[in-house]
């Protein structure tokens, strides 16, 4: 029965986000400005950023949802796609001869080593996928040997992210200091300021959210993610009936840290700017914040609580710029004690209510918080 | 800890107030001087200004400055006699007993002749060479030396054996000997640059590169005598060899400068991070409002501050005792907070870790926004009472008091809270408590009373870190923020529920955090610092002491 649900919320699912991607930019694309249907550019770019946003609650779902590593440093893998992206874009200026709008920290003549890969936009699309990957492969390995878990895990993960910052808040390294990069102009040799960019911007993000997404339910359904929820449920038991739980949680943290990244990626050209401010600690709480209010351990919860609470946040940052932190604390705390499984556990609860039957209402929350 | 706060106040009292009556004295003696210099006969000025020489009294120099423009003036009393006022910007002031006055009639303008105006010039301009603060006379007269002027040498030679303490005599000695490298005889500039070299001056290391240049100037003069040359060449290897052993005694002193802070850096790590390592470490709850309670420590601080001063005025005795009462009310209020949220919040949390992390991130937003609201989001000034502001000179390196007294206060609160846990009931019950709640409570202990008070002593310890933080520290809405990582750091270095390793391990990521900042710059050094915890906790994965336990944690 629960199956079945499962299964028919999911073709759902999938059917929303597919039409969502591709009616949008026609929205966009094909009715005249000012009429009640059109879709403005800047509209489209938010709801692009928005959809980055869910697929980096989506990552961040995979550890903590599903494997029960809560990561504080998911903000870190998606800052560095969005800066291995961005030095590509940076140097696209360059290569288009608009030497003026240059960032003044980049000696064009003499540029840093690091730097010369990036011409290559292979090389980039890699390096979104590759840096945030090797540094959760380094990190993962070596906190997961030696069986950090818990509690330790999630503060170890915050002092990378911290370290992350310091590291490209600083002068001394060659990545714009705190103002980061801003400014594009090109991608793939095409001028950003256009609709057409904004449209392709917004389905890549579609496409990428459907990926993760399809992804994410097909890892649920094999051998993999059995393992991986036994993980979560007891790890002990699961490592003395002979799996390797380290191995198990690398895989898992290194799939998630590319995710991330891609996410990251396609958010900074249509944010436009990227700089060390999204490595902060207090980035990675709010995705966890996106990922409880939505509902953990729900395949399609984060998705939710990152777009509410995105919403939420430009809505109050605007008619209540003052209160909008403790709104925002206030719901959170709201949230943790009265809503454990978030907004999609409220629903089945009310879903289930509504059916008149009490076990399966228990059998709902015994399953997802198990 | 009052009691140590008593002691020390009376102690900086009584040396604030030997030093003011002597500066007392000698600013009387100026001004009758100074009054005479004008009102007197030509011999009553001359032994006026004789007298005066090696007083340094600064209303020599403001009645230079005023005088030079004109601006002081003498009024005839009714008995007969003058009385000497001076004008500085828009005010006039009675020479005698410095007060501000309205502007007198009948004033006279009073004249000096040129020769005494000379000297009194030379005499404002020593001023600060006879300063009652030795900050002042050091400073002056390291100008007087460093300007390598001749007609100099003959004043700081003439002072050397007259000052108080050897800290001002070497100061002394050093400029003259700065002064000698350029005016001295050869002898005289190879001694000197010997004695510069052994105390290891660094004030020193641009006169004598100068002397290196000259000589090798010389050197490579073809016409120069062979007598000169071979001087140069003397000159030339001593510069080159005092450089060297000055720079290398420099990077000793900064090296022990930073063992130094790294141990100061410690104690306040764990100041800041006790409290967490309370309700983190012994109680399980990941407090990350903690940074928070510290920010309502330094806040308490600044009310407390502003009460005192518009009670009492901020020159009365009264106000530099506001600290005094503001640790204990930071420490009560920060208490106050945690009692709310614990019941409030935690206390629904204790059986889910993970979700009191995400709450109390929650808390920790609303309250900085509440800060920032009734406060500002700008910095608040906390100014610290005198008698915490000095600083402490040893060896060539200086220390603020108000940093210094973080080291002793660490160590009592680390004693004090020892003995709380080990040796009074109430530590019993808290560690009966932490280690097994069910247990406990059916033991007959209150367990939730018990959650209670041990969450309110941890945040109260924040707040107590808050109030030393102010003293040195920037109070603003985000100040807790900056804290965060590192006192959870420390709390995982040390071992969690072990108060002794957070302690040490403070105390270890203080100093070594320090020194990797000193060789490899601040940021890189914070960098480092991190990685090596993750390297660390592979040797050690619980931590530098871990309570041993066969039971699985899951």
């Amino acid at each position: 029965m629960t199956n079945k649900l499962e299964k028919s919320a999911d073709i759902g699912v999938f059917i929303a986000l597919i039409a969502f991607t591709i009616v949008f930019p026609c929205l966009n694309a094909f009715t005249a400005e000012g009429s009640a249907m059109h879709v403005s550019g800047f509209q489209l770019s938010v709801w692009g950023k928005y959809m980055c946003y869910a697929v980096l609650a989506l990552s961040l779902n995979m550890l903590w949802g599903y494997t029960g590593l809560l990561c504080l440093g998911q903000c870190l893998f998606f800052a560095l796609g969005g800066y291995a992206f961005g030095m590509y874009l940076i140097l696209s200026i360059g290569e288009s001869g608009d030497m003026a709008s240059l960032p003044t920290f980049l000696n064009w003549d003499d540029l840093p080593a690091i730097w010369g890969p990036f011409f290559s936009p292979v090389f980039a699309v890699g390096a979104v996928l590759l840096v945030p990957g090797i540094v959760a492969f380094i990190f993962g390995f070596l906190a997961f040997r030696s069986r950090i878990k818990g509690v330790y895990f999630s503060i170890l993960t915050q002092a990378l992210t911290y370290a992350g910052f310091l590291l490209f808040n600083s002068n001394e390294t060659p990545f714009g200091g705190t103002n980061g990069f801003t400014n594009f102009k090109v991608l793939f040799g095409a001028d950003v300021n256009t609709a057409a960019i904004d449209q392709g911007l917004f389905i890549a993000s579609g496409v990428l959210l459907i990926g993760v997404y399809a992804l994410l339910t097909w890892l649920l359904a094999t051998k993999f993610g059995k393992v991986q929820r036994a993980i979560r449920d007891s790890e002990n038991r699961v490592r003395f009936s002979g799996f390797s739980t380290t191995h198990y949680k690398v895989f898992i943290f290194v799939l998630s840290a590319m995710v991330a990244g891609a996410a990251g990626a396609l958010y900074v050209p249509q944010a436009g700017i990227i700089n060390p401010g999204e490595m902060l600690p207090a980035r990675g709480l709010d995705i966890v914040v996106w990922v409880a209010v939505g509902g953990r351990s729900s395949k399609f919860g984060p998705v939710i609580g990152a777009i509410l609470v995105s919403l939420l946040k430009s809505y109050t940052t605007q008619v209540f710029p003052e209160y909008w932190l403790i709104i925002l604390g206030g719901i959170f705390v709201f949230v943790v004690i009265f809503m454990p499984d978030g907004v999609v556990g409220l629903i089945k609860k009310v879903i289930a209510l509504m059916k008149g039957d009490p076990e399966e209402i228990d059998e709902n929350i015994e399953e997802e918080t198990a | 800890m009052q009691k140590l706060h008593q002691v020390t106040l009376t102690i900086l009292f009584l040396f604030s107030m030997l030093s003011f009556s002597s500066a007392d004295t000698a600013d009387k003696e100026a001004r009758t001087l100074l009054s005479r210099l004008i009102l007197g006969e030509k011999d009553n000025q001359e032994s006026a200004l004789d007298a005066l020489d090696g007083n340094g009294s600064k209303i020599i120099e403001t009645f230079y400055k005023v005088g030079r423009v004109g601006d002081v003036y003498k009024c005839a009393n009714d008995d007969g006699s003058f009385t000497v006022y001076y004008k500085d910007g828009e005010f006039y002031y009675n020479l005698l007993d410095g007060n501000q006055v309205t502007e007198p009639d009948n004033l006279e303008k009073a004249r000096l002749g040129r020769s005494a105006k000379k000297k009194l010039s030379k005499l404002a301009d020593f001023v600060y060479i006879y300063s009652p603060i030795d900050q002042e006379r050091i400073d002056a007269v390291h100008k007087f030396g460093g300007s390598q002027k001749p007609e100099f040498i003959e004043l700081i030679r003439r002072n050397i054996d007259k000052q108080p303490n050897e800290n001002l005599k070497q100061a002394f000695q050093e400029s003259l000997e700065i002064s000698l490298l350029k005016n001295g005889t050869h002898e005289e500039k190879l001694n000197a640059i010997s004695y510069l070299s052994d105390m290891g001056s660094s004030l020193s290391v641009d006169f004598i590169k100068a002397v290196k240049l000259d000589s090798e100037a010389v050197l490579n003069d073809e016409a120069a005598e062979e007598e000169v040359k071979a001087e140069a060449s003397a000159l030339t290897k001593a510069s080159d060899e005092a450089l060297k052993s000055i720079e290398s005694a420099e990077q000793k002193k900064e090296l022990v400068q930073s063992v130094f802070f790294g141990v100061n850096r410690g104690s306040v790590l764990l100041l800041v991070s006790f409290g967490l390592a309370i309700t983190f470490g012994l109680m399980g709850v990941i407090n990350m409002a903690h940074g928070e309670f510290i920010a309502i420590g330094g806040y308490t601080t600044y009310v407390i501050q502003g009460w005192f001063a518009s009670a009492y005025g901020v020159d009365s005795a009264a106000y530099e005792w506001y600290f005094v009462v503001a640790v204990p009310a930071a420490f009560m209020v920060s208490a106050f907070f945690g009692v709310i949220m614990e019941r409030g919040v935690i206390q629904f949390l204790y059986t889910r870790p993970l979700e009191s992390l995400l709450a109390t991130w929650g808390i920790s937003m609303v309250l900085q926004q509440l800060i920032r609201l009734y406060f500002g989001a700008a910095n608040v000034a906390v100014a610290s009472p005198t008698w915490l502001e000095g600083n402490v000179n040893v060896g060539g390196y200086t220390m603020a008091y108000n940093r210094l007294i973080v080291v002793p206060v660490a160590i009592i609160v680390l004693l004090v809270t020892a003995l709380l846990m080990k040796k009074t009931n109430w530590g019993l019950h808290i560690r009966a408590t932490m280690q097994n709640r069910l247990m406990a409570s059916s033991l007959g202990i209150r367990s939730s009373r018990v959650n209670m008070m041990t969450f309110a002593f941890g945040s109260g310890l924040a707040g107590l870190a808050g109030a030393f933080l102010s003293q040195f520290d920037n109070v603003g809405p985000m100040m807790g923020q900056t804290y965060i990582v590192d006192s959870f750091m420390v709390v995982v270095v040390g071992g969690v529920g072990n108060l002794i390793g957070a302690a040490l391990s403070s105390l270890g990521i203080g100093v070594i955090g320090q020194l990797l900042e000193f060789f490899y710059g601040s940021v890189m050094g914070k960098v480092g610092i991190l990685f090596g915890i993750i390297l660390f906790l592979q040797v050690k994965p619980g931590g530098l002491f871990t309570s041993k336990s066969r039971s699985l944690e899951d």
